[in-house]
């Protein structure tokens, strides 16, 4: 599991971070961002996920984001601040099942160091 | 030509105004089998003689290509407006030819229509510029916090542009329209079986209501 920063995420364009996150799906790594990304980017998203799609390589990306509404998850612990924006988790397909939706998982996966 | 042309199209747009018949272009969006075309055709059933729009099918991305039907004139509320209806294909963030084969499709087939469906996404994603409101139709037994659901509202709400839920297959036993309302409750919605066409008229007033 790959976290991204929202301090790296803010330097990056558009199509950086898109291709950042594709890559590292691709190769079976699950990414975390810690702010999401914009509607024009997850769009821009699903469309390249579409286009790199190959049967038997790369079925396609599975997608979760949470509202950051609490404050103290387990991120503001590991970046020591307070968060800003959805926090996204991104996936190869039917690899998030595992975690999807169970915030608990999520951060003992994290904190692990997977 | 050039002149006449442009006389007619001041002209109708002199008409309208007059007449204050409203037009919009409405793309049906949502995830693969949520009944997007069901519910094109039985728009088209109802108010522009029986045509139908495209198949409607149990099997994913049955629509691959988007349809538009133009000048459907719907009357509700005592006003009428006139849409542009787009069926889109569903939208997806994965494609696995296999989950087609299960539904009994050849390896060939399965992966033909694998990748026809990665290209109707890309061509519903393209739609959204083109659009003056949109019908996200979602399938009231499923969860409806996914990725599709949340882009195509993200998308809209950045555009300023209408934006009505309808929370399809209420004729089946689980199906469960307030877990769509509290998963979007900042919009609109209408609950109805696009099969059956029970609460459709209700549909016909949101349309109006929302996009008029
Ligand atoms: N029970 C029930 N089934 C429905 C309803 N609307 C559609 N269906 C069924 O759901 C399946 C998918 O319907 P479609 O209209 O093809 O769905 P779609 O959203 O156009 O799907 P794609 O084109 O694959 O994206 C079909 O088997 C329909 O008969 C409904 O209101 N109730
Ligand atoms: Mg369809």
């Amino acid at each position: 599991m790959d976290l991204i920063s929202g301090e790296k995420l803010e330097k990056m364009t558009s199509m950086e971070k898109i291709r950042l996150i594709l890559d590292k799906v691709k190769n079976g790594k699950i990414v975390v961002l810690e702010c999401g990304l914009t509607s024009d980017e997850e769009v821009r998203l699903i469309e390249m996920t579409m286009t790199e799609i190959r049967v038997d390589e790369f079925s396609g990306i599975e997608i979760e984001s949470y509202p950051s509404k609490k404050e103290g998850s387990f991120l503001d612990k590991i970046f020591g601040r307070t968060l800003k924006g959805r926090m996204t988790v991104i996936g190869p397909a039917n690899q998030l099942r595992t975690i999807e939706k169970d915030k608990y998982q999520i951060s003992t996966k994290v904190s692990v160091g997977d | 030509m050039g002149f006449i042309n442009s006389l007619k199209e001041s002209l109708g747009s002199w008409i309208d105004r007059i007449f204050k018949k409203k037009r919009a272009k409405i793309g049906l969006y949502g995830p693969p089998n949520a009944g997007k075309t069901t519910l094109a055709n039985r728009i088209l059933h109802d108010w522009s003689e029986g045509e139908s729009l495209g198949v409607a099918s149990p099997i994913p991305h049955e629509t691959r290509r988007a349809m538009r039907k133009e000048g459907v004139v719907i009357h509700a509320n005592g006003s009428s407006i006139e849409l542009d209806i787009v069926d889109t294909p569903g939208m997806a963030t994965k494609v696995d030819f296999k989950e087609f084969m299960a539904f009994g499709l050849t390896e060939a087939e399965s992966k033909k229509r694998a990748k026809e469906a990665t290209e109707g996404v890309i061509e519903a994603i393209k739609w959204l510029d083109d659009l003056d409101g949109v019908l996200l139709v979602m399938d009231s037994t499923e969860d409806p916090y996914t990725q599709v659901n949340v882009v195509v509202i993200g998308n809209m709400e950045a555009r300023k542009l209408p934006l009505l839920i309808v929370a399809n297959k209420m004729d089946l036993p689980n199906a469960s329209p307030a877990r769509i309302k509290a998963a979007f409750p900042q919009h609109a919605m209408v609950q109805i079986s696009a099969l059956e066409g029970s609460n459709i008229d209700n549909l016909y007033q949101a349309i109006a209501a929302h996009f008029g």
